[in-house]
């Protein structure tokens, strides 16, 4: 594994903000020259720390103004394939990130929306009527915030 | 506010947020004057609140990733507020939501591996103020994780 010292870890907490930052402004934030910065952002790229980039977009203002978590729990395993299940989510646009988990429930879905009629439309149209769905268990977004993480 | 063309700019740069601008441009149908123009003008109003890297917690050595729902014990006015600020002192967690719902908040915690889960479960999270209730579900694979909005 990549070895990091404290100016790497910095530098992943300020591209993990700004993706778009350029290398001199980051030599200034970090106390490197612009090359320098360049060729430690490079070497970190190059080792896959970064999944890729992100759109940060404010969904309020876009109109979306409801966001529900699902935990979904399959109700016929094994008769309907997890791969046909996953084909069928991932293709609603609504669905926003599927992850399969284990625990009280198979998959985790996050769901936006523009109001609670469309949520319930959603709801009944796309993901009831889903391959192999059985329990539903719905909780609506309140506050969420991201955090750096542990490279601090 | 928006017009066609930006919402085609949004859908184009959020389908693939890694591609160059004049592709981007060339996708979206327009110059690439018109997208720089287009682009700046809805980070200037706040539609494009950034463009960020995701960090590859497993290529830092994190494998482990763990959903925990809270309960919390609602007879504490101020049981929200201080579950939140007590966790955002623990580093490994890297997302916290509220909810309206049978969960009342969700921690998403990555640690290096199981035994090093345990002890940040035991030490740092259930000594969390005001849980009532607490319940794990263990990542096990994301499949769709792009955050796109249906535009």
């Amino acid at each position: 594994m990549i070895d990091l010292d404290d100016t790497d870890r910095a530098m992943i907490r300020v591209v993990a903000q700004d993706a778009l930052i350029s290398a001199g402004a980051l030599g200034r934030m970090l106390g490197l020259s612009q090359p320098a910065a360049w060729r430690r952002l490079k070497r970190l790229k190059e080792a896959g720390i970064f999944r890729g980039q992100r759109l940060d977009l404010d969904a309020q203002a876009l109109g979306f103004s409801v966001t529900v978590f699902l935990g979904v729990k399959l109700a016929t395993k094994g008769r309907v394939s997890l791969e046909d299940f996953e084909r069928a989510v991932t293709a609603i646009p609504e669905v926003q990130t599927v992850e399969h988990v284990l625990g009280a429930y198979d998959y985790r879905l996050r769901v936006v929306a523009r109001d609670i009629a469309d949520f319930e439309r959603v709801l009944r149209r796309r993901i009831m009527t889903l391959p192999g769905v059985g329990n539903i268990d719905a909780n609506v977004l309140l506050s969420e915030e991201r955090r750096p993480g542990p490279i601090g | 506010m928006l017009d066609a063309t930006d919402l085609r700019i949004l859908r184009q740069f959020q389908a693939d947020p890694d591609l160059p601008a004049a592709q981007l441009a060339e996708r979206a149908g327009v110059t690439p004057t018109t997208l720089t123009r287009r682009i700046d003008k809805m980070r200037d109003n706040g539609i494009i609140r950034a463009v960020r890297s995701v960090i590859n917690w497993p290529a830092l050595g994190y494998t482990v990733e763990v959903s925990l729902r809270v309960q919390l014990d609602k007879t504490q006015p101020r049981a929200f507020d201080e579950f939140l600020a007590e966790a955002r002192k623990v580093p490994e967690v890297i997302e916290a939501q509220t909810f309206l719902g049978q969960v009342d908040a969700r921690l998403s915690v990555i640690a290096r591996d199981m035994v090093h889960y345990q002890e940040v479960y035991r030490d740092k999270l259930l000594t969390l103020p005001h849980i009532a209730d607490i319940e794990a579900l263990m990542h096990v694979a994301r499949v769709k994780f792009d955050e796109t909005l249906p535009l």
